[in-house]
């Protein structure tokens, strides 16, 4: 009864969408009030709904009832709880449906928290969120529906994928989509926003707050999958340019580059068709994104339950949502009046070249995403592109970003003089020189692409701290006055020093890391970057849905033992898919890792894999400190003001 | 009143949209081989353990055999090779490891980390018979009947679900031919 029950409450989840989407829609256009007012309930009872599908399916993988579908395909009895509950969005049909969810958070939470924003605009926001809601709702139901029954059901399920159970994973797949799908807020307030006919500064600051945090989510979404395809995977590496890391990389950029001109448009009135139309490409980016990792026209190490049907679908789905509101864009963007100035040299300036940067960077991606589908579609044969085109495009754009955000943070609004700044920044710029020569002395090497990354993170911490303490004028920094700081404030300097940091992180980490491949056997060690691994031996392991071997490595320097590693080799016994847990020694300043290779020889030797990672935790320290900063911001009082 | 720069937007998301239809009719992993149904092309390469000695596919004519063509710059051959380990121990086929573009050192610590499942493994450093095969990108594996001739090309990493779906029926039906 439970699956029945779902699906009938995912059914009133859509119809109630079909309602949402157009009672207010038709209210807000012909000034029925009744109808504007009714928005929000219908938001609230959608979100219900939705959450009652949920709960059903999740329901489904706690019982085991192998009687549906999607839970046989995707899970075991064998299996631990919170890997059942994980393994709800393990796969296709499960995840769309945690879409369609957080949608619903979403939507929920705009009725409840915009109790100032007017009541005819809040209906035409929910209203378009109503309208994405029905495309998500209706794909599950027609192409994928996870509430699925299959006769006679099977005794036992087909296990989860064993590189999905793993805590990062249980986490990464919901922080995502939160993501994502908060870029659908500052894209219905801008739709709202042309419909109306009023692109006024005003939902500029409606759609501050909720942009930032959706781009919290976002950051520590891709950098928790990050993090986890570096200690699952035992590959060692952290990013890989994989299509589906693609995917979430360009809304992420976009959505940094939105953040930025819905300041100059909620402060200056400037860039206001541009902020619109990023707006409509972060949320856009999103969609493609869903298409390019669902639809399997793009070839990925992310091996996710495609097919050609469902790409027809999200097609459709995303030539009414992204080509209906550009036309829109197109014909009230025309309407537009620019009555702003800014001078070459102002605040104005800079950030547009910061816009500029990152839709480039995003331009880029985008190309080199989809260059292997134009090939194909000319017939020109089948190619892919891989991490060199990627890092020599992406790296050289992102060089002057990271500078001129130094140069912005104290450039005035509308006029400023190079003259008033010079002396300051060539100071800096010398003082950062310095230390960033320091800095790198301090490494094994001295490389000069190690200088340039630790002088730009000085550069950007040392200018943060100045523009902060700047706030202060000549007076000391008082108490009193750091509570008066708003948190905007704050964040922004926070989320900067966070790039500073991932800076260090990427630079350091791909300059001076070391792996090597090595066959030992027990009692025998080998020396890597001064650390000497020796290896003690190897046990047989057996776990409750795996067996294996873990190995037990003593790592020492100078004598001195400094860690116990014990990494491992499973083999998951109803997938018979073996996967290495790799033993990680995490540190502030070095990570070391060891991965289990294949047994070799009699003597119960086996081939490792060493890596000495320098800085590496410092690029997830960095992001941790973004989204820190994005959190400040986003909860700053100025928002929620009326006018 | 239109200005054209505004519609700029909309015009390129239709082209776009164009080549995301054309992509969806594209399968990227199915690639048509002028080569099935054609004997397989001969070649003579150095073997990996002992680069003095040569390989060439007359050698195994009579017996049905795999060429799995893989490099250790390869992320998706590290994903796939777990599954020739399963394979070889079923010992149902011969399987030939074809060594692309790569350096015979980093190639034997590869095999070293992964296990070798290879009855031979041959080297093709400038990947000159690489290309005579079609080989446009790693992995790819042929299948080859009795008779020497490529039945079936698999291109990409062979997952756990293609290797009981696809791989070992086929090597199955292969083998009941005469």
């Amino acid at each position: 009864m439970i699956p029945e029950f779902g699906q009938f409450a995912l059914i009133m989840a859509l119809i109630v969408a079909v309602l949402q989407t157009t009672l207010p829609l038709v209210g807000a256009a012909k000034n029925i009030p009744a109808w504007i007012s009714v928005a929000r309930p219908l938001a609230q009872a959608q979100f219900l709904a939705l959450s009652v599908s949920f709960g059903c399916l999740v329901y489904i993988f706690i019982q085991n009832d192998f009687s549906v579908l999607y839970a046989a395909n995707n899970s075991n009895t064998r299996l631990p709880l919170e890997f059942r509950i994980s393994a709800v969005w393990g796969a296709h049909e499960g995840s769309l449906l945690l879409w369609a969810l957080s949608l619903g958070v979403w939507t929920s939470a705009v009725a409840i928290f915009s109790k100032k924003v007017p009541d005819v605009m809040i209906a035409r926001v929910l209203s378009v969120m109503g309208f994405i809601s029905i495309g998500f709702i209706l794909f599950i139901l027609v192409t994928s529906n996870p509430f699925e029954r299959i006769f006679p059901a099977p005794l036992e399920g087909r296990d989860l994928n064993p590189l999905l159970q793993d805590f990062g994973l249980i986490i990464h797949p919901p922080m995502l989509y939160m993501g994502y799908v908060g870029l659908s807020v500052a894209f219905a307030f801008a739709i709202a926003a042309m419909l109306a006919g009023k692109l006024d500064a005003a939902w500029a600051r409606w759609s501050r707050p909720w942009t930032s945090i959706a781009w919290v989510f976002l950051t520590l979404g891709i950098s928790l999958g990050s993090w986890w395809a570096y200690y699952e995977l035992g590959w060692g590496g952290w990013w890989f340019w994989d299509p589906v890391e693609n995917a979430s990389f360009m809304p992420w950029l976009v959505a940094t580059a939105l953040i930025h001109s819905l300041a100059v448009t909620e402060k200056r009135g400037s860039l206001k068709a541009w902020t619109v139309l990023l707006a409509i490409f972060a949320f856009s980016l999103s969609l493609l994104g869903a298409f390019l990792v669902r639809s399997g026209v793009l070839t990925s190490v992310h091996s996710f339950a495609s097919d050609p049907g469902r790409g027809l679908f999200i097609l459709i789905f995303l030539v009414l949502v992204v080509g209906g509101s550009l036309a829109l864009y197109a014909w009230r963007a025309s309407a537009i009046k620019s009555n702003t100035r800014f001078s070459w040299f102002s605040k104005e300036t800079a950030l547009l070249l910061n816009n500029i940067l990152l839709v480039v960077a995003t331009a880029t991606i985008l190309l080199g995403t989809l260059y292997p589908l134009v090939i194909d579609a000319l017939n020109l044969g089948k190619i892919s592109v891989g991490p060199p085109y990627f890092n020599s495009v992406f790296i050289p754009i992102m060089v002057p970003l990271v500078a001129l955000m130094g140069i912005g943070v104290f450039v005035r609004w509308k006029q400023d003089s190079i003259h008033r700044l010079k002396k300051h920044l060539l100071a800096y710029l010398a003082i950062s020189l310095v230390l960033g020569t320091l800095s790198t002395m301090a490494m094994p090497t001295f490389t000069l692409g190690a200088m340039i990354g630790t002088t730009l993170a000085w550069w950007v911490v040392l200018n943060m701290g100045s523009s902060f303490k700047q706030r202060f004028k000549t007076k000391a920094i008082s108490w009193d006055g750091l509570k008066k700081t708003p948190r905007a404030i704050y964040g922004m300097h926070i989320a900067h020093i966070g790039i500073a940091v991932f800076t260090v992180g990427v630079t350091l980490t791909s300059i001076y890391s070391t792996e090597k491949d090595v066959l030992l056997i027990p009692g025998e060690s080998y020396s890597l970057a001064g650390y000497d691994f020796k290896f003690i031996d190897s046990k047989r392991i057996i776990g409750p849905n795996y067996e294996g071997e873990r190995a037990h490595v003593i790592v020492s320097k100078d004598g001195v033992v400094i860690a116990d590693m014990e990494p491992e080799k499973r083999i998951y016994t109803v997938q018979r898919s073996p996967m290495t847990e790799a033993a990680i020694d995490a540190g502030l300043f070095r990570d070391l890792f060891v991965a289990m290779g294949e047994p070799r020889g009699d003597k119960g030797g086996w081939a490792l894999r060493l890596y000495h990672k320098p800085f590496i935790r410092w690029i997830w320290l960095g992001t941790l400190i973004m989204g820190f900063g994005g959190l400040l911001a986003a909860t700053d009082k100025r928002y929620r003001k009326a006018k | 009143m239109l200005k054209i720069k505004f519609l700029l937007p909309l015009i390129a998301f239709v082209l776009l949209v164009a080549l995301l239809a054309a992509g969806l009719s594209n399968d990227p992993r199915k690639v048509p081989s002028p080569l099935v149904g054609k004997p397989a092309p001969y070649f003579e390469l150095p073997r990996l353990d002992d680069p003095s000695v040569k390989f060439n596919p007359q050698m195994l004519k009579g017996k049905v055999w795999l060429l799995n063509i893989w490099a250790s710059w390869c992320v998706a051959c590290r994903a796939e090779h777990p599954m020739f380990n399963q394979l070889a121990k079923q010992n149902i086929v011969d399987i030939v490891g074809f060594n692309y573009k790569d350096t015979n050192a980093e190639a034997k610590a590869w095999l070293r980390q992964l296990g070798n499942p290879y009855s031979v493994v041959v080297t093709d450093q400038k990947g000159l018979v690489g290309f005579d095969y079609g080989v446009y990108g790693v992995p790819e594996t042929f299948f080859i009947d009795k008779k020497g001739i490529i039945r079936y090309k698999h291109i990409g990493p062979i997952s756990y679900k293609d290797l009981n779906e696809i791989v070992i029926p086929l090597i199955k039906e292969l083998r009941a031919e005469k």
